[in-house]
């Protein structure tokens, strides 16, 4: 509309050349100090009033401690390769149709297998064979086919289930074969401390990655359960939350929104669709300054009128 | 446009430079002349309350540094174990929520203000951008806090790194990879960025109100030092 173009034009071409009307003094240092101060008394005020949470770690020992039952048929899962991370795919391991894709865009095969994990291997028999008394059930597990560690572990983890409260001592007889032994061998190694040592050092003195240690408590229902009393899962607002009443990560809300509305939170590739619909968005506004439409709105709902005020009802 | 307005306003008597570092400076001075890099006044349209946000975003910035050198100086699990080190940690974090919340509000400020006007489009994208390098830089925070939070953070994060391909090379669950992460690599590109943003608000000034006009007693009104400095400009 010539109606609008016509100011349109004239606040361009004022934007784009040196402002030639009044000015008033201003003192960048002074504004500076200034903030540094009411930020510095709004920092140490909310720091000796809220203070920060810290809720301790869990470890291995723990969750044998805590949670034995869950320990053991976690274990068994990871002998027996159904947990989730045994069926994870890339960058953990080969597990076909597992990657999260959008049509044809597969992203995370695109890594390969980086951080292998074997989660029988890595999480069960590896530990036990670091063991001063190693099981005998160890020479039985190795000696024996896939088939038949896959009648074992999959016997023992029905049989698990069905025991009153999943109680592994409570399992009725079986073809369970040596795998109520290993479960037991790596349950009492748990619990003595030395399975977290085992699984993070990885034959190492140093250690700074605790990728398998991480991996392993997320495949039983002991760590998520933790997490879910404290609102930190997926369906509870997910990792915008903090334990205890804390503000926590609230920038990452729209992040943690699409989680929680369909066709997202019951797809199984939302990881994907959600990352890629923030960084869309985060390139938008990125680029709002050349998307007509985005770009106009601040003209057509006057909230400048608001902020510049004074210089409106002084023109 | 103001950079050419100050083209011209290279010394005469300088001679034109003929090496890499007398070209840089002459450059870097018509570009960011002291008077714009430090300036004592601004436009008579600078006087809103949105205008704090922006400073009190650096200032918040500030004690996240400063916050930040005290507990890399005793390591990620001092916290845990001394009175001291916890208050610290607390400054680090409620330094990082005043920083996010002067940053944001300066953001839908500026975008309410249409900022980008002028030639300013450079700017607003910093912006954008050191919000974005600022919310990875949090997010590293979070992972290195060595609790159960951390814990469950690494351990329900991988999944989203994991779908696009990045979590081969960014492994939340690798503390020492985290680590550096957050106490190098993100502070120096949150501060590379904001350094740039600023120096960007600096160079093109502050954007003039939307529909301002030249028949607006604020231009009819001028300073005879700035049209002097506009006259010899010319």
């Amino acid at each position: 509309m010539s109606g609008r173009s016509t100011p349109r034009r004239n606040d361009d071409a004022l934007a784009h050349r040196p402002w030639r009307g009044t000015l008033r003094e201003y003192d960048l240092f002074k504004e500076l100090t200034v903030g540094v101060v009411v930020v510095g008394v709004l920092v140490l005020g909310l720091s000796a009033v809220f203070g920060s949470p810290d809720d301790r770690s869990i470890t291995l020992r723990s969750w044998a401690t805590s949670a034995p039952a869950d320990f053991v048929a976690t274990a068994t899962a990871e002998l027996g390769g159904t947990s989730d991370l045994a069926s994870y795919g890339p960058p953990y391991n080969r597990t076909p149709d597992a990657t999260q894709t959008i049509g044809a865009i597969d992203l995370q095969s695109l890594s390969g297998v980086r951080i292998p994990i074997d989660t029988a291997k890595d999480f069960v028999i590896g530990p036990l064979t670091t063991l001063p008394a190693r099981p005998a059930a160890l020479s039985v597990w190795s000696a024996s086919t896939d088939k038949q560690r896959t009648a074992w572990t999959t016997a023992y983890s029905d049989a698990l289930s069905k025991a009153p409260k999943n109680d592994p001592t409570r399992v009725g007889k079986g073809a369970y074969g040596p795998v109520p032994a290993l479960t037991t061998a790596l349950l009492n190694m748990a619990r003595t401390g030395a399975l977290d040592g085992v699984l993070s050092t990885k034959n190492s003195f140093f250690n700074l990655d605790y990728s398998r240690s991480i991996l392993f408590l997320g495949d039983g229902t002991y760590f998520s359960g933790l997490a879910s009393s404290l609102h930190l899962t997926g369906d509870q607002w997910g990792v915008m939350n903090e334990t205890g009443n804390y503000p926590g990560q609230s920038w990452l809300w729209l992040f943690s929104f699409w989680y929680q509305v369909e066709p997202f939170k019951s797809a199984p590739n939302a990881d994907l669709l959600v990352v890629s619909l923030m960084l869309l968005l985060t390139l938008a506004l990125t680029l709002v300054p050349f998307i007509p439409g985005l770009r106009s709105l601040p003209r057509w709902i006057p909230v400048h009128r608001l902020i510049w005020r004074d210089y409106y009802r002084r023109r | 446009m103001s950079v050419e307005g100050r083209t011209t306003e290279t010394p005469a008597d300088e001679p034109s430079a003929r090496t890499w570092t007398g070209k840089s400076r002459q450059w870097l001075l018509r570009r960011l002349p002291p008077e714009k890099l430090l300036p004592d006044d601004q436009p008579s349209y600078v006087a809103s309350w949105i205008y704090v946000f922006g400073i009190g975003a650096i200032a918040s910035f500030v004690f996240v540094i400063l916050s930040g050198i005290v507990l890399s100086l005793n390591g990620p699990l001092w916290y845990h174990v001394s009175v001291l080190g916890h208050f610290v940690n607390s400054t680090h974090l409620w330094s990082v929520e005043l920083f996010f919340i002067t940053m944001v509000i300066h953001l839908w400020g500026k975008y309410w203000m249409a900022a980008w006007r002028g030639g300013r489009a450079l700017t607003w994208i910093t912006g954008v951008v050191s919000f974005a390098v600022s919310i990875v830089a949090a997010f590293t925070g979070y992972l290195l806090q060595t609790n159960f939070d951390s814990q469950w953070i690494a351990f329900q994060a991988k999944d989203a790194l994991n779908a696009v391909g990045i979590g081969a090379w960014f492994n939340v669950a690798d503390l020492g990879q985290i680590f550096m992460w957050h106490i190098t690599l993100m502070p120096l590109a949150v501060a590379a960025v904001v350094v740039l943003h600023v120096i960007l608000v600096r160079m093109h000034g502050v954007v003039p109100p939307l529909d301002a006009a030249e028949s607006d007693a604020q231009l009819r009104s001028t300073t005879p030092s700035l049209i002097d400095t506009e006259g010899d400009a010319r």
